[in-house]
Parts: structure tokens; sequence; C-alpha cells
């Protein structure tokens, strides 16, 4: 029996490596043992500086065996296995070894995705291709002003998993080419003057910079541009794991960031968007539900709010700014000098204002107190949007066909953009809900007006409340 | 206000420019600074330097110009009756602060916007000025994208693209009642005619790049847009929609969908609620089925309800399949790579692998198994030399089975 044996396939081999990451050296061993026929199983790969396997001993590589055939690798093997020996994995010499042997008899086997090797050293390199990536995105370099030579130069301290250090130098002389830097690792370290790499000895964490100005401001990026309504922990940590988070300087803001975050969502909604819950569904409703609203500060002033008032189907609605000291005192729309007013041109041109529903953009009186005397002021747009809320769910119990606006605020309400009535009057604004808008100024306008300018200013409101009266004769043929 | 520090401005323009879901530092013409007086260096991939916790990645330095603005339209915190806290950089600070975070590692390169002073061109100048100081004085290599305004000139604009790695124009909202209603400054006509003129500079600057090879580079990284998802009543077929027009008829990279979020000082405009961040979610996976799953826009529609929106439950993909089920089984085995596209749970890392692999053995569940993240989620919808789902395929309750569990969905929504 032992005659027959191959005192070749009987004879256990280790192979010391001498650089954890060298690919050429673990090609010429591996070579060599193929050409001599050795099998996997008789092989022993040792990382260098470790104790290696402890029953691994025997000799180191063979001969070749005579007219050995050139050993065989395709670009798919030699492509995954120079980013797989650079894992931190201590079987991937010997399991490379094993694919290479398998590649002399099947030398399509790299194409088998479902084999168990494949699909390893395909992980291996995935694994150290993401180790790479993520020491391109996380090297945070730190400048230290006087490198002796009075240039800035920059250092930084990294930890990398696997042994990618040199092989990743590349990227980072070729981003910075023309800085002076530095990346230091456990693992050993890189130096860029500008002109020449050199590698050094490993160092620790001590001998980099401990900080940098600037890192203030990149953290007051970071906090600036996190959107605390939208917190997606896993999401974040799936990329950026923990394990990188000590030599980023970012990250120290994180857990405070995530606790104040739920919080600082909820002051957003409460200070920002509306909460004003459904509908009305009856005109009363809303008279009701304005006298509570204070979602602006009018509300505040001690004043009353003003319902619309007028016909549920009516077929015209009159809307105007906002009540007046009058207005507020009587709790109804148009009542004041300007009401007064509009109900002379009305009549003129022949509406009968009993049967239009005549409200305000804005619901409450705006006024600062001069003495005794409340001064009317405009509200701002911001204050007109918040009451659209109130004019949209009357026009929608309302639905008439045909809304007549009455000054900017008004517009403003009805559009949701300012526009300039001088260009905007006179012609229909289609509605989304296939109603018609008709825009004109505000009878107050014509109060401040005096001479020839008001008389101006009072044709056009003629001329336009003429074209409404004309609009809503056709609408309600 | 003449106060206010660069970490003060930083931290009003950074917040202001949030709202921006774009942060892509991928795709451009790669270039380094081996030969050059500066920095800088784009080599295919974009890199994420760092994740906030909302789960977004930080590639570019993103942030306005300044927040000031002119337009007011309702979705945006800088409009001009937001009373939100205003600052302003100046051109030399913001070139100055993207080259101090580039030094450090901290950025890709810039992503820079701005709200509306003065005039568009005017700001649209200052834009161009930021990109100029980078590029010319400081030979920086890395990436820039700059959003721009449609309302601009448009020789301004091709200055832009001559500097920018990207630029983008924002289409705002799905429908252009919409746009007229909550972004009342700006027109459609002007934004789609500006995308255009872009996609018309970025094939003119191919065409002389092959033929001179010095002539100047234009947008290599080409134009994207942004909508906002949820501001408006655009269902998701009509956004599925709009997207595939603007991808056929502009030539985009990408289309950002952004859910509308509750800013503060909002609108009383706006609707009261957020939309489910999901509903995002949902429609960036329905783009990634017609961008790299063969799917037609139509084809997207049908897996929508009967509200025009896509299921936020199930993802858009599965809710096709469930519709179609006489499509299925495939066999992995025979199929061609059109039809194991279809399958909900084969990405096209997967497909890739069993196209691979077959050649070389006839495929058993188990070796489906190890090629694809989820087996449970395939095996319905596929035949394997030892499988059959015979009547798992048709059964009424499959959605149930294949749909996430409740409690599981709501974290993943938060």
């Amino acid at each position: 029996m032992s005659a027959l044996r191959n005192p070749v396939h009987e004879t256990r081999y280790v192979v010391n490596m001498p650089e954890a990451g060298d690919f050429d050296f673990w090609r010429e061993q591996a070579r060599g043992l193929v050409q001599a026929g050795v099998p996997p199983e008789r092989v022993a790969w040792a990382e260098p500086g470790g104790d290696g396997d402890l029953f691994a001993r025997g000799e180191g590589a063979p001969a070749p065996l005579s007219a050995a055939p050139p050993v065989r690798a395709n670009k798919r093997f030699v492509a995954l296995a120079k980013n797989a020996i650079l894992h931190s994995d201590p079987e991937r010499f010997a399991l490379l070894y094993r694919l290479l042997w398998r590649l002399q008899r099947s030398p399509r086997i790299m194409e088998d995705k479902a084999d168990p090797e494949i699909r390893r050293i395909e992980e291996l390199d995935k694994n150290v291709r993401r180790d790479s990536h993520k020491m391109h995105a996380f090297v945070r370099f730190r400048l230290v002003e006087d490198d002796g030579e009075g240039g800035e130069h920059y250092v930084a301290w990294f930890e990398p998993e696997h042994h990618i250090l040199r092989a990743n130098a590349g990227f980072f002389v070729r981003r910075f080419a023309n800085m002076k830097w530095a990346i230091l690792t456990p693992a050993g370290s890189l130096h860029w003057d500008g002109e020449v790499l050199s590698e050094g000895p490993p160092a620790q964490r001590s001998d980099a910079p401990g900080g940098d100005p600037m890192e203030d401001l990149w953290r007051g990026y970071y906090a600036s541009i996190f959107n605390p309504a939208r917190l997606k922990i896993g999401a974040m940590l799936k990329e950026m794991p923990k394990k990188y988070w000590k030599n980023m300087p970012e990250t120290v803001l994180i857990p405070g960031l995530v606790a104040g975050a739920q919080r600082r969502e909820s002051d957003m909604v409460a200070a920002g968007t509306l909460e004003m819950g459904e509908r009305p569904e009856t005109l009363a409703a809303i008279g009701a539900a304005i006298h509570a609203c204070r979602q602006c500060p009018i509300g505040l002033l001690g004043n009353h709010a003003v319902m619309g008032e007028g016909p549920q189907d009516a077929v015209l609605m009159i809307v105007g700014e906002q009540p007046g000291d009058q207005e507020d005192l009587a709790g109804r729309p148009f009542v004041g000098p300007a009401g007064q007013l509009l109900d002379r041109h009305l009549e003129r041109a022949g509406i009968d204002r009993g049967t239009a529903y005549v409200t305000n953009a804005v619901k409450h009186f705006k006024y600062t107190l001069r003495g005794k005397r409340r001064l009317h002021q405009s509200p701002t747009a911001k204050e007109i949007d918040i009451c659209r809320w109130w004019v949209e769910s009357e026009r929608a119990l309302v639905q008439p066909k045909l809304v007549l606006a009455m000054g900017a605020s008004a517009a403003r309400v009805m559009l949701g953009k300012t526009v300039s009535i001088s260009r905007a009057r006179g012609v229909p604004i289609a509605l989304e809900d296939g109603s018609e808008l008709w825009v004109t100024a505000h009878p107050s306008y014509l109060l401040r007006l005096e001479g020839a300018a008001r008389e101006e200013q009072a044709r056009l409101f003629d001329a336009d409340l003429d074209a409404v009266k004309a609009r809503l004769e056709e609408l309600s043929a | 206000m003449a106060s206010q520090t660069i970490l003060q401005k930083l931290e009003i323009l950074a917040d202001a420019a949030k709202y921006d879901a774009s942060c892509a530092s991928s795709g451009t013409a790669p270039k380094n600074s081996l030969r050059g007086k500066g920095i800088g260096s784009t080599e295919g991939m974009g890199i994420c330097h760092a994740y906030a916790p909302d789960g977004r990645c930080i590639s570019l330095l993103k942030i306005l110009l300044t927040n000031h603005c002119v337009f007011d339209c309702h979705y945006c915190v800088n409009r001009k009756s937001s009373n939100t806290r205003r600052a302003r950089f100046t051109p030399q600070e913001v070139a100055d602060l993207t080259l101090a975070f580039y030094r450090r590692n901290y950025i890709e390169g810039l992503f820079l916007s701005s709200g509306i002073v003065k005039s568009s061109n005017h700001t649209m100048e200052q834009i161009v000025e930021v990109a100029r100081i980078l590029r010319e004085e400081h030979d920086f290599r890395g990436y820039i994208h700059l959003k721009t305004i449609p309302e601009a000139d448009p020789e301004l604009v091709h200055q832009a693209g001559l500097y920018a790695d990207r630029v983008s124009i924002n289409v705002e909202l799905p429908t252009d009642a919409g746009l007229t209603r909550l972004a009342p400054d700006k027109s459609a006509a002007q934004i789609e005619g500006a995308m255009r003129h872009v996609k018309r500079d970025i094939v003119e600057a191919k065409d002389a790049k092959k033929r001179f090879r010095h002539a100047p580079r234009f947008a290599p990284a080409g134009q994207s847009t942004q909508m906002i998802v949820g501001a408006d009543a655009a269902s998701d077929a009509d956004i599925v929609g709009k997207a595939s027009r603007l991808y056929d008829s502009f030539r985009l990279r990408r289309v950002y969908y952004s859910a509308f979020s509750p800013i503060p000082d909002a609108s009383a405009v706006l609707p009261l609620k957020r939309p489910p961040l999901i509903r995002e979610h949902r429609l960036y996976q329905s783009d990634w089925l017609m961008r790299f799953y063969g799917y037609q826009p139509g084809e997207v529609m049908q897996a929508t309800g009967d509200d025009g929106n896509l299921p936020l439950d199930i993802d858009p993909k599965l809710a096709w399949a469930l519709k179609f089920r006489d499509r299925f089984p495939v066999d992995v085995n025979r199929a061609g790579r059109e039809q194991l596209l279809r399958v909900p749970g084969l990405g096209v890392k997967a497909v890739n692998r069993i196209l691979a692999s077959r050649r070389h053995r006839s495929l058993r569940l188990e070796d489906v198994g190890r090629l694809t993240v989820s087996l449970a989620k395939v095996r319905p919808f596929i035949c394997a030399a030892d499988w059959r789902p015979l009547t798992l395929t048709d059964r009424a309750d499959l959605r149930a089975l294949l749909a996430p569990r409740a409690e599981q969905f709501e974290l993943f929504a938060a």
C-alpha cells in the first residue's frame, strides 16, 4: 500500500505570508504549488507575524513537476483575488488557493454564482471594496499649521477593517495632489509631500492632531442639514456604522440630534402648519369657529370676528378686506363708510346687495391704538393666507358662480398670490371649481382719494360693477 | 445683521437648503488634480462623506447663497411672506467654505442654490461667480452642482453649465394647476423652456467633444429636477406620468421626489398633514422600475389603486405582479431577462447571477436562495428544477402573505 503512495501528495506545506495583502507573493507561491500538483488540503497559509496554524507543520513550496502545464487563472479570478487578499479573514489565502486549484479543471467556474466558494470570494471582494469606499468617505484630515517649512499640512487618523491602506493611496494622491497630507493607521501610514508618496510605520491615535477649528463649522453644517421631520436612524447606521464614529468630528452630535428630533418636529408642526381640523359643514359653524380662531395675532387684539352674511344660495359672493371699527362693533360686514359707499355703487349698477353673500378676506379687525382711536392696519400676506381657510370654507358652502374680490387682500385670499388690481381688473379669472373671479378696487380706496383721481377711480369701479352685473345676467340666463 | 458670523450664516443657509432631496455626486466626467494647481477629483461613483440621522447622505456642501427671496411659493420656507431668519453669503465666502471642507475630506463638492434677490439675472450671476472662483482661481476639480433659475438669461445658464458638473431646474409640482396655485411666480412653460435649452447645450457639447478634443465640457453629469409630493392633489399616476415625460423630453439623469414636509412658518394654503414618507419611497421604487427594469410608465400606472396612488404597504413591483398573476410563475432556468426582472424580489444583480449560473447547472430552489436576498418573496412567482408554486400563485391571500407585517412597516415608515 505504502509503495503506491505519491510522496508529493503526502507532504504538508506551509506558506508564511510576508505581508498581509501581498498578492504577488501569494501568486508566486500558489503557482508553484499548483504546478507541483499539491492539493489545497495539504497547504496551510500563515499570516505574517501571527502564530499561524499550530498544526501546520511542513515544508516550503516544492519544485514544480517537470512538464507541468502552465497555471491558468482568468481575469475575473485575478480581479477578485487582488481585492480578497486584502481582507482580514485568515482563511482568505486558502480559499484563493482552492479556487485556483479548481480553475485548472473547470475554467468557467467563476461564472457559477451559486457555488459557495465563488460566493465567498465575491463576499470578501465586496467587503474590501466597501471598506475602501468608507475610507474614501470617512477619513477626516486635520490641519497642522506649522510643518516646519511654513506650509499647511493635513493629517488624518483612520482605522480600516482590512489591509487596504496601500491600495487606496492613489485615490488620495489624485484627489489632494497639491496638498501635503498624511494618513496614519494602526497598520502603517502614508505621507504625501505634494510630489512623492512614502510609507511609514504603524501609528497611534495620539500621533494625529486632536482637532481643527474648521470642525465647528462642519458640525454646524451637519446639524443644520439634518431634517428632524424625517428620522431614519436605521438607514444612517447601515451606511455609517458606529465603528467609524470615533474618528469623525460630526458624530458627537448624533445622540442629541436624535433625542431632539421628535420634540423639534412637534414644535414645527405646532408653530408652522395649521391644525384647523375638519372643514365646518354649515355657515353657522364657521361663524362660531372664527370667534375662537387664534391662528394669527389679529385674533388676540380684543376684537370680534365678523362673519359673512347673505343667502347661502347666492350667485354672487363679494369679498372685502377685513372688518373696520364699525363692522367690529356691529358684528356685520360693510356697515361703515366704505360699506355705505359700496351700497351706493351697487345700487347704481343695479345689483341687489341683499341677494349677494358679502364677506371679508380677514375675519378680525386689525388695528393699532392711537389714543382712544383704533386705526385700521392692513393684514400681512401671511395673515391673509391663514384666513383663507375660512373664506374657502364659506365659498365651499355658498358655491357662488361669480366672486367679486375688492382690493388686493381679497384678491390674494382668492388666488393665493398678490396681484396688481389695475392689471387684473375687468376680465374674469377662472377658479378651480369652475366659477369665476372678478377683481376690482376696494371702496375704502375711493374714500381716501380726492378730486379728479377719485372721480376716475369711481368711474373704473362703476365700470367693473357694470361688467359684473352683465355677467351675472348671462350666468342666470 | 452685519454681525452674523460665518457659522451663523452657514446654519441658516444650510437649514434653508435641506428640503432639496438631491445630493448625488455621481456620473460626471472623471477628473483629478494630478497635473493641476488645486485639489479635487471625481471618479465615477460619488462618495457619501457622512450620513445624517434622517438617513440621508451628505455628499456635497448643500447651501443657498441667500435665502432672501422675492418669490412667494407656498411650499417653500424661504418665500417672501415667511418670517424665517435670513442670511446672505458672498460668492467668495461660499468658495472659501467649499475649499476648507474639501481639504479636510468632508465633502465631494458644492451644491449651490439660491433665493431670488434683486432679479433672476443678478442671482444667477452670483451663483456663476462662485463656480468661477472655484474653477478658475483655485483650479478646483471636485463636483459642482448648480441650481439654475429658469427666469434667468439663457446665456447665464449656459455659463453655469460650463463650470458645473450638473445643473438642475426644479419643476416643483407635478401638475401645472398645482404650480399656478402654489408657486404663483413661476411658470411651467418657462421651466420647461429652460430645461430644453440645457438639454440642447448638453447634446451640442457632447457632439463637439467627439470632434474636438479640447471642446469645453457642458454639465457632464447632465441635468436633474425635483418634484414636491403631497403638497397638491396630484396622484402617483400623475406623478409617474409627469416624470416619464420629463425623462423623455429632456433626457434627465434623475427626477427627485421630495415628500412635502412640515416646514416652519408654512403657508395656510398647504395641506395640514404631511404625506407618509413611504409614499416618496414608493415613487422612487417606481422610478427604478422604469429606469432599470424595463417597465413602461403605463405599466407602473397599472400598479396604482383606484385613487391613482401606489399601495403604501407593498412595493410597486409586487403590486404589479399581484395584479397580473397570469404572467407567473416564471421559470428561472428558461425565462428571459425581461421576464426575470418582473419577479418580485429579484433585483438586477440577482437576475444577472441567475443568467450566469444557469449555464452551469439547472437551478434548484436552494440555488436561487443563494442568489437572492429573500426566497420567501420570490418563491410564489418562480419555477425551479425542484420547485413549482402550484396553487400558491393563485391564492387570494397572497398579498397578505407577502406584505410586511404592520409593526415592521411602522418601524420602516418612521
